[in-house]
């Protein structure tokens, strides 16, 4: 589910262009500015000017921004202030601050002695894995379909792009039974960290960004190189990359989120809980753990996916959907 | 001679670089999808060797009683989704595209459910879900004068209260994706609209919602998809349960596969599953014909 309705941006290379600089980067999206330099949305300079439409567009973002504090910030901020709240003052009064003082104990006994540490480093690990194989496909597959182009790379490109409208339900049962028993060499990944790896790395949609994010860089230069008698490793690695960050800046950030987030593939892979990831682990954990405990592993198991989400937010917020919306 | 040797080693480099995707492909997406075709039509436990049982499996997943249960409550959960969360992330960005100030801070925020690992969101929501008095939402209800409400305790309110979670854990994401294309109104069509003296709702209903009518039917059928897949929610809030209230049609089939008391039946499993995804392929397929007359 998650992977079908994680949207995917769509990049254009903008070989000059500095991810972490000042610079406000439109790029092919910029609206149209008007001579003030204010972008025209809805509503016009002129309506905003008049007084009911201002009190009610007032109004509206107001209550919107209130709307998405209290929903969407609200339960995160609640998390936080239950995992150092003893279990007694949550039960009983579950919307009070801290009637009877905090209990950062709560923490410490999360991380130690639940083992959250495990965990969470299983998850660490997980995610960069997956990150590490999911670049790896995606970015010497899209050189080779998009720049190498051999004959019937066209075929290989239709086969990888059809496997987007398998859902993933379908490949459940036969994955597990396929990493059970890996045809040809006949490895049982089941309990292994490849187990988990190596299935995230067959993302049609990775493949299709990088693809096409290849195909739209200046030909002049790739020209250029092979005309210097630049070969295909040498291309690839110093005048393609350095050209692709904010590629590869988009596919790493959702690769390392996805794996985060995943629960159902580990799940059923990593059945030996000393391998499994805290998605996985939680809620058995919370069986059987008292609540102020479970709720500061809760905290703790996706404190990292906020920070992360926050420092790369525009990477995140920049969005679209895989190609076929555009315009 | 020169020439030759550089094309084998470009054709080297070439496979090289087709390598790893074609591998990764090829074992874990491509071999599974054809096997879980060979699968279906298989005794499979494991155990004993596999054994070619043509339409049995089918036969015994559309004989079992639960099957319907499951279809029914996966059906119920689409509608229900449908209806709650459909139209939520549409308004959220029409609204917030006409914010003009701090509107990073408006998409930060709506985004920011996305990306709490959704086993993390259900544990914590399943504490909010809390059926006494004292519980979360209950208190909050009872400032109004409101509930208590059973929430997942009670058959008929346990799965609204998943899709509620559930439209509270992907909204973001497709706000995101109206946001973008939002951006690609052409302004002319507002100022031509204005002209023709049109009002802030007139523009919304003549202007903005047409034009994003291509991108709402892609998330429309995305989570009609998605929504038939549903497994974690179920999984995590109630395991099906109560009185099977919340078994979905992915449930089934992680039952039959891997559940501790009937699982092993890898056939069954993967037959179940194939028929989900003829059901979805054959519903975009026929939305997309029916559609494509208006949306052109």
């Amino acid at each position: 589910m998650s992977t079908l309705l994680q949207h995917t941006p769509d990049l254009e290379p903008e070989p000059e262009a500095d991810l972490a600089g000042p610079a406000p980067r439109r790029g092919r999206r910029a609206r149209r500015t008007a001579p003030d330099g204010e972008t025209r949305t809805i509503t016009s300079a002129f309506e905003r000017r008049r007084p009911l439409t201002r009190a009610t567009r007032a109004l509206l973002n107001g209550g919107l921004l209130v709307f998405l504090i209290i929903v969407c910030l609200g339960p995160i901020l609640w998390l936080a202030k239950s995992a150092i709240t003893p279990t007694q003052d949550t039960l009983r009064y579950p919307l009070a601050l801290w009637p009877n003082g905090t209990d950062w104990e709560n923490l410490r006994t999360a991380w130690v002695d639940i083992d959250l540490k495990l965990y969470f480093w299983n998850t660490v690990v997980i995610a960069l894995g997956s990150w590490a194989v999911q670049m790896v496909v995606a970015v010497t597959g899209g050189y080779a379909l998009s720049i190498l182009r051999p004959r019937g790379s066209r075929v290989i490109y239709a086969l990888v792009l059809s496997t987007m409208f398998v859902p993933a339900v379908v490949l459940l049962v036969p994955l597990y039974l396929t990493v059970l028993d890996v045809p040809f060499v006949h490895w049982n990944l089941v309990n292994t960290f490849w187990g988990a790896f190596l299935p995230a790395g067959a993302s049609a949609f990775n493949v299709a960004i990088v693809k096409r994010f290849f195909d739209n860089l200046p030909r002049e230069i790739i020209d250029a190189a092979r005309v210097d008698g630049c070969g295909d490793f040498r291309l690839f690695f110093s005048i393609v990359l350095p050209m692709s960050r904010p590629v590869l800046g988009v596919v790493s950030v959702f690769a390392v989120l996805a794996a985060w987030k995943d629960f159902v593939w580990p799940l059923v892979v990593l059945p030996d809980p000393a391998k499994q990831p805290l998605s996985v682990r939680l809620p058995r954990l919370a069986a059987v753990t008292e609540l102020d405990v479970v709720l500061a592993a809760l905290l703790i198991s996706c404190a990292l996916p906020i920070v992360f989400f926050v420092v790369f937010q525009r990477l995140f917020l920049r969005g679209g959907l895989e190609g076929a919306v555009k315009g | 001679m020169t020439a030759y040797l550089a094309r084998v080693r470009g054709s080297a480099a070439t496979i090289a670089f087709l390598l790893p995707m074609l591998l990764v492909f090829g074992l874990f997406s491509w071999w599974p999808i054809v096997r879980s075709v060979v699968m279906s039509m298989q005794q499979t436990n494991l155990v004993t060797p596999a054994e070619f049982v043509g339409p049995d499996n089918f036969r015994a997943v559309l004989a079992d009683p639960l099957l319907s249960t499951a279809v029914q409550n996966t059906i119920w959960f689409a509608v229900l989704a449908l209806v709650i969360g459909y139209p939520v992330p549409l308004m959220l960005a029409v609204v917030m595209s006409d914010v003009r100030r701090a509107r990073g801070l408006y998409s930060l925020l709506a985004y920011l459910p996305v990306v709490i690992p959704p086993a993390v969101a259900v544990l914590l929501w399943r504490f909010f879900y809390d059926a006494e008095e004292t519980g979360v939402f209950n208190t909050i209800l009872g400032w109004f004068g409101l509930g208590p409400v059973p929430w997942l305790e009670d058959p008929s309110w346990a799965m609204p209260s998943l899709v509620i979670e559930a439209t509270w854990a992907a909204a973001g994401g497709t706000v995101i994706i109206y946001l973008a294309a939002l951006v690609s109104v052409p302004p002319e069509l507002y100022d031509a609209a204005e002209v023709d003296g049109a009002g802030i709702l007139r523009k919304v209903w003549h202007v903005t919602v047409p034009h994003l009518r291509g991108v709402m039917l892609i998330t429309l059928i995305l989570q009609v998809i998605g929504t038939a897949q549903v497994f974690l929610e179920p999984y995590l809030f109630t395991d099906g349960g109560p009185d099977n209230a919340t078994l979905t049609v992915l449930l089934l089939v992680y039952d039959y596969a891997f559940a501790n008391t009937t699982g092993g039946d890898y056939g069954k499993a993967t037959a179940l599953s194939l028929m989900l995804a003829a059901t979805l392929a054959l519903l975009s397929v026929a939305y997309f014909r029916l559609t494509r007359r208006w949306s052109e």
